[in-house]
């Protein structure tokens, strides 16, 4: 499979010194998937009534989606075409072993909009599970078809849909660094930012409206927020010494940011426009990579002050703390924290055996679980239903991202043929979720 | 002009001083020392550089020398590179208006931001080595690039050990 990026962005010369992406980027993205859980639920998806007439299909778009997953399994739906509840012969579909299926039609409407109407049908009990009908431009086939797939998701097994969520990562192509947005399935990548010098550590405001990063273009990292709909952009940490690591509070007000200026690397909160610097944590080591809880009472953080990498918890007071819980024991370099959307477990970096791969553990309990086997895994992040982990990997000395389930069971690859891709960040629900 | 030079250099130092106490402003591009855009008594005819960048660039001098590594998993200064940063310390000493940035670096082995870290923990390592030796707080800034610029790049010891290092640069080099 595969496709264009293929998003222009208009240049505004907003900073000098930035150059924009004013030409359109083409690069083929390819998406692999290995594995699935045992359980799998069969779907069978038909192609929508006169779907074939738009410029954009909606319903290979839904079954990638859910095949993504790992939770699903693709029932052959060839030589039957019900567009309606009344044309379903809901035995043809039992004999495919399809548990539900999902069936609709698009109707063009003047003025470039279109309605697609969808029905998902439960096969065992001949009725219909839910349905939707949404009419969108002709821009936005892709979006609806996403929204779909999010709405029978839900209704399949109980918990919210991340079809309609975003990514960021940073792709490096030569010597160009692009950080860059898409769907959270790696189409309609555009680029926010394109520079000469590194970008690392991408970090999503919680309403999705910004992103925070940290850029060398300054001959040393410094900490930006910059705004997706405008491209504005603001230095929010530029102090003496190195300025990275940002992460963002729930309420979106503050952010934590690792400085060095004071000595060491530390951790400190400052507002969103860069006042009101307050620091948070006081160790001899390094104390960097923090990420808040949910509920915003505590930061995760990697520091060696015990010897050697491991991840740790502190409260979040007015006062700067030294306090702070081990979280991690096993192995001696563990990093890279990131909550679950519940506050219950977090995804990091283990390294074993000099491998380094995506692992959660359980805050309660303290199990550990590793996810992958693959040898330079980086930057882990939960999507925001808690279901999928997207990372940064190595294949044969190139960067690529890739998702695995929480379980562990389904893995996909997301990869460009030229370039390599690291520092994913899974994006927010988007609000009406 | 000399006397002007020398206020101007009075004002940017106390400037320097009194932001020390708080983690400063970035004043990489706000014309501080060695910006080129004061202190114009201190250059060269015709130049625009300070008098003192001759003896930094000249080959035969150790000062042309801007590269400190490191031993695996180590941020202590080697001792064979210990004239290297006390050459530069001296000569941050004797010249008042020079000011450096010391950019650590590390191989690619592991989480981008602890290497990051682990970096400015090699920088900060020279910069304390040069401010022991006479060169002013002020004068020096550590930053990390952490293993965002390999010099080599690859995986394996001869490359990594290149990574593995702090530069030494001067502002308005």
């Amino acid at each position: 499979m595969s496709i264009h990026w293929f998003k222009t962005i208009r240049s505004s010369a907003l900073i000098l010194l930035l150059w924009w992406v004013s030409m359109p980027l083409h690069a083929q993205l390819n998406i692999e998937i290995f594995g699935g859980g045992a359980s799998r639920i069969p779907i069978a998806i038909v192609p929508f009534a006169e779907e074939n007439k738009l410029n954009q299909g909606i319903t290979p778009v839904i079954g990638a989606d859910l095949q993504r997953t790992g939770l699903f399994k693709l029932v052959d739906s060839s030589g039957l075409s019900p567009h309606v509840p009344t044309d379903v012969v809901y035995a043809d579909w039992a004999n495919r072993g399809a548990n539900a299926l999902v069936i609709g039609r698009t109707i063009a409407l003047s003025g470039d909009q279109v309605e697609i109407q969808f029905r998902l049908m439960d096969v065992a009990k001949k009725s219909q599970l839910t349905g939707l009908s949404i009419t969108v431009p002709k821009t936005q086939l892709r979006a609806a078809a996403h929204r779909i797939a999010d709405v029978i998701y839900e209704a399949l097994t109980g918990d919210v849909g991340v079809f309609s969520t975003r990514i960021a990562y940073v792709l490096k192509r030569g010597n160009k660094y692009a950080l860059q947005v898409a769907d959270a399935d790696g189409y309609n990548a555009q680029s926010i930012i394109e520079y000469t010098e590194p970008i690392i550590s991408p970090a999503w405001s919680p309403d999705g409206n910004q992103l925070a990063y940290v850029s060398f273009e300054n001959k040393k990292p410094i900490v930006y927020v910059q705004t997706l709909s405008t491209r504005e952009r603001r230095a929010v940490a530029s102090f003496k010494g190195s300025n990275s690591a940002p992460a963002w509070s729930p309420d979106g007000k503050k952010l934590a940011v690792v400085l060095t200026g004071q000595g060491g690397s530390q951790i400190f909160l400052v507002n969103v426009d860069g006042s009101g610097l307050q620091r948070l944590s006081r160790s001899s080591g390094i104390d960097t990579e923090p990420n808040f809880s949910p509920d915003g009472r505590y930061i995760l953080f990697t520091s060696d002050r015990g010897g050697s990498p491991q991840i740790y918890r502190m409260a979040i007071t007015n006062a700067e703390t030294s306090n702070a819980e081990r979280l991690t024991f096993e192995g001696s370099y563990n990093v890279s924290p990131d909550f679950s959307q519940d506050g219950k477990s977090f995804t990091f970096i283990h390294r074993g055996d000099s491998r380094f791969n995506v692992a959660v553990q359980e805050i309660g309990s303290r199990q550990v679980q590793i996810l992958t086997n693959s040898k330079f895994d980086e930057s882990p992040s939960f999507a925001p239903n808690g279901k999928m982990i997207l990372y940064a990997t190595e294949i044969d000395g190139h960067g690529i991202l890739s998702a695995v389930s929480r379980d562990g069971q389904t893995r996909q690859h997301l990869s460009v043929q030229t370039g390599d891709i690291r520092e994913p960040a899974w994006g927010p629900l988007p609000k009406w979720k | 002009m000399r006397k002007l030079a020398g206020i101007a250099l009075i004002v940017l130092l106390s400037a320097c001083a009194s932001q020390t106490t708080q983690p400063e402003v970035d004043d990489l591009t706000a014309g501080g020392v060695g910006s080129g855009s004061g202190g114009s008594d201190l250059m060269d005819s015709g130049s625009g550089r300070p008098s003192y960048f001759s003896q930094l660039q000249d080959p035969n001098s150790i000062l042309s020398q801007r590269s400190v590594y490191y031993d695996y998993d180590s941020y202590t200064v080697r001792s064979d590179y210990r004239e290297l940063v006390l050459s530069h310390a001296r000569f941050l000493r004797d010249n008042a208006s020079a000011s450096a940035i010391l950019q650590g670096n590390t191989d690619d082995r592991g989480s981008r931001e602890y290497n990051l870290a682990l970096g400015q923990r090699r920088a900060d390592s020279v910069k304390n080595m040069m401010t022991l030796a006479g060169a002013r707080d002020e004068q020096i800034e550590s930053v990390s690039l952490g293993e965002e610029k390999p010099r080599a790049l690859g995986h394996g010891e001869s490359t990594w050990s290149q990574n593995r290092r702090t530069d030494i640069l001067y502002r308005g080099e």
